[in-house]
């Protein structure tokens, strides 16, 4: 019995590190759909995008190079560097950046006041141009990230043997807890912590609120609301990128990954659209659910395999009993 | 008429200043409707100016110009002396021109005190990252910013409902909270697109006592517009009357009351 209760101790951690990535994901979907009411199906591939190019330049591998190659002639593949993991991160920033003011610029700029349908059609036109861009930019291999062990320059070397322990010795049982993962739920933690400071206390938070909660009058308070967009659009490819790598750390960056966003989905039913907390929230208990599920329930008495359908199910009892997620607004129409 | 660069001092002593803004030949089409047709006025500092008219008369049209939320088709706008190029609307209000709406534009799901803080943004300058640090001068600007805020809340006579949700307000008060915002800019141009509009005898008293009072304490050149004769002709110094897109009438309330076209728009003509 108490073997059982370790286990599902340590089930229970590791949906929570679960949990952490969903809410990750979740939360790039919040911060454009809040900000400009366009449900971003682009997400995940924003999240494999900014991992491919932050390995591409890790790697120094030369942008575009079969075009390059096919068009010129030439061999090129890579310019023979290795960049530093930090700089390279900074750089895939930019990129970032970069793509969010050019989805602005030529897509949604031109669909202002487009029905929500419309928008939501752009984006799934978005996800695979960004999907074929990306493909063409740096290759489609499966490719390893290691965002500290590329050069050993990045952590000490004791560190990375750290990263990559496991096992944790407590009450006599060995727990099975990713170090990796801890780390990557204390960066998500402090994400949070940031964007909510963000929004709370600086200039630009308080205009991106406004824009969020009426588009008129934060016109009228003198907010642009092009900047705003751009400027959540870097934020989302920001979340997009610290997804990437994490997801990307576990299991390598390949174009599966741009699936994750089809597990925020059920997240965001949970937690409400509209919602920074319902996001975590519902990725933590998404996280957690579908693995105590499948380790109490599932394997022993359904044949296992449920932390396929498990998020799903738990989203459409949400929408039968409670429409707008655990913390979404409450839509009221008076008659 | 006086000249343009002319001050003036009121029968009741407030000082009217030279002309702050001025339309010149303003038309504006919706398609085939003109929904302004060539209109010509201006308005001086630190008075209060009246736009009446009936329905449809082209008033908010001729509010949302001004505000820049619609660009007119010809027409010049004048500004503090230059020509004003086409504006999107938020560089119309880093300008120092303020509004209100006719619908209540107000971010419901802040508290009041939020949506007041909204209307300091154009006087927020410290960095994102400053800001971020929470120091020095992001700090000491956040206080200012604040005590102004404040200063506002208790002039506007909403202190007691500063943390509430917009959304949970009555309508009357809510828009005394979008006055707030809007004074909370600092205008040197405030737009009122009908103020009144919805509220009973009494809220109405109290919202001509507000407009009046912010216009004598903070010296606020106001622009508005009002459907009720008997509000806009104890309120406003000057009246530009509308019908149809046309300016009908433009003087104080007492000419544009004798004003034999401006009666027949109010009250129709016999036709015969």
């Amino acid at each position: 019995m108490n073997e059982q209760l370790a286990f599902t101790i340590e089930v229970f951690a590791n949906g929570l590190m679960a949990g952490v990535l969903y809410a990750l994901v979740a939360l790039g979907f919040v911060l454009i759909y809040k900000a400009s009411g366009i449900f971003n199906y682009a997400q995940g591939v924003m999240a494999l995008f900014a991992a491919m190019t932050l390995v591409g330049i890790q790697n120094g591998q030369v942008p575009f190079a079969h075009l390059i190659n096919a068009i010129f002639g030439t061999d090129v593949h890579k310019f023979g560097w290795h960049v530093h993991s930090f700089l390279a991160i900074l750089l895939t920033v930019g990129v970032m950046i970069l793509l969010a003011w050019a989805v602005q610029r030529f897509v949604f700029r031109h669909l202002v006041g487009q029905e929500p349908i419309i928008l939501f059609m752009a984006t799934i036109g978005l996800a695979y141009f960004l999907e074929g861009v990306a493909d063409l930019m740096w290759g489609s291999e499966l490719k390893a990230l290691d965002v500290c062990a590329a050069e050993g320059a990045c952590l000490p070397q004791g560190m990375n043997m750290w990263l990559e322990g496991t096992t944790y010795e407590a009450f006599g049982y060995g727990f099975f807890i990713d170090n990796l993962d801890i780390v990557a739920s204390i960066i998500a933690a402090l994400l949070v912590a940031g964007l909510v400071m963000f929004a709370q206390y600086t200039k630009q938070g308080r205009a991106m609120r406004a824009v969020a909660d009426d588009h008129q009058a934060a016109l009228s308070v003198g907010v642009s609301l092009n900047f705003i967009w751009i400027l959540v659009w870097s934020l989302a490819g920001f979340v997009a990128l610290v997804a990437g790598i994490m997801w990307g750390a576990k299991s390598g960056v390949q174009f599966s990954l741009s699936l994750i966003a089809l597990k925020a989905l059920p997240v965001l039913m949970l937690g409400g659209f509209t919602s920074i907390p319902g996001a975590i929230v519902g990725g933590l208990i998404i996280g957690v659910g579908e693995k105590l599920f499948e380790f109490l329930i599932g394997a022993p008495f359904l044949g296992g395999a449920t932390e396929n359908w498990f998020a799903y199910m738990l989203a459409l009892l949400f929408l039968v009993f409670r429409p707008q997620g655990l913390f979404g607004e409450k839509i009221i129409e008076r008659v | 008429m006086k000249d343009n660069a002319e001050s003036y001092v009121t029968k009741d002593g407030r000082t009217i200043g030279p002309v702050v803004m001025e339309m010149k030949n303003i038309t504006l089409r919706f398609g085939g409707v003109e929904a302004i047709k060539d209109i010509s006025f201006d308005i001086r500092e630190g008075e209060i100016r009246a736009i009446i008219g009936p329905n449809g008369a082209g008033k908010s049209s001729m509010l949302n110009v001004i505000s820049g939320f619609y660009v007119p088709q010809d027409g010049e706008v004048w500004y503090k002396g230059a020509r004003r190029p086409s504006m999107k609307p938020f560089e119309v209000a880093q300008q120092g021109i303020a509004r209100t709406f006719q619908n209540i534009a107000l971010f419901e799901g802040m508290t009041v005190l939020d949506n007041v803080m909204t209307g300091r943004l154009t006087h927020m300058k410290s960095g994102m990252l400053s800001q971020m640090m929470w120091r020095g001068a992001a700090e000491r600007e956040e206080i200012e910013n604040r005590e102004i805020a404040e200063k506002i809340i208790d002039f506007l006579e909403i202190q007691a409902i500063r943390k509430t949700p917009v959304a949970r307000l009555p309508y009357g008060l809510k828009k005394r909270v979008e006055l707030a915002r809007a004074l909370a800019a600092e205008p040197s141009l405030l737009l009122l697109d009908e103020p009144m509009a919805g509220m009973n005898v009494e809220e109405k008293e109290d919202m001509s006592r507000f407009i009046l009072d912010v216009n004598d304490e903070f010296g606020t050149t106001i622009a508005l517009i009002e459907h009720d004769m008997g509000v806009v002709m104890d309120l406003s110094d000057r009246v530009v009357v509308m019908d149809y897109g046309k300016k009908i009438g433009d003087g104080t309330p007492h000419e544009v009351r004798n004003n034999q076209e401006v009666i027949d728009a109010y009250l129709g003509v016999a036709h015969d």
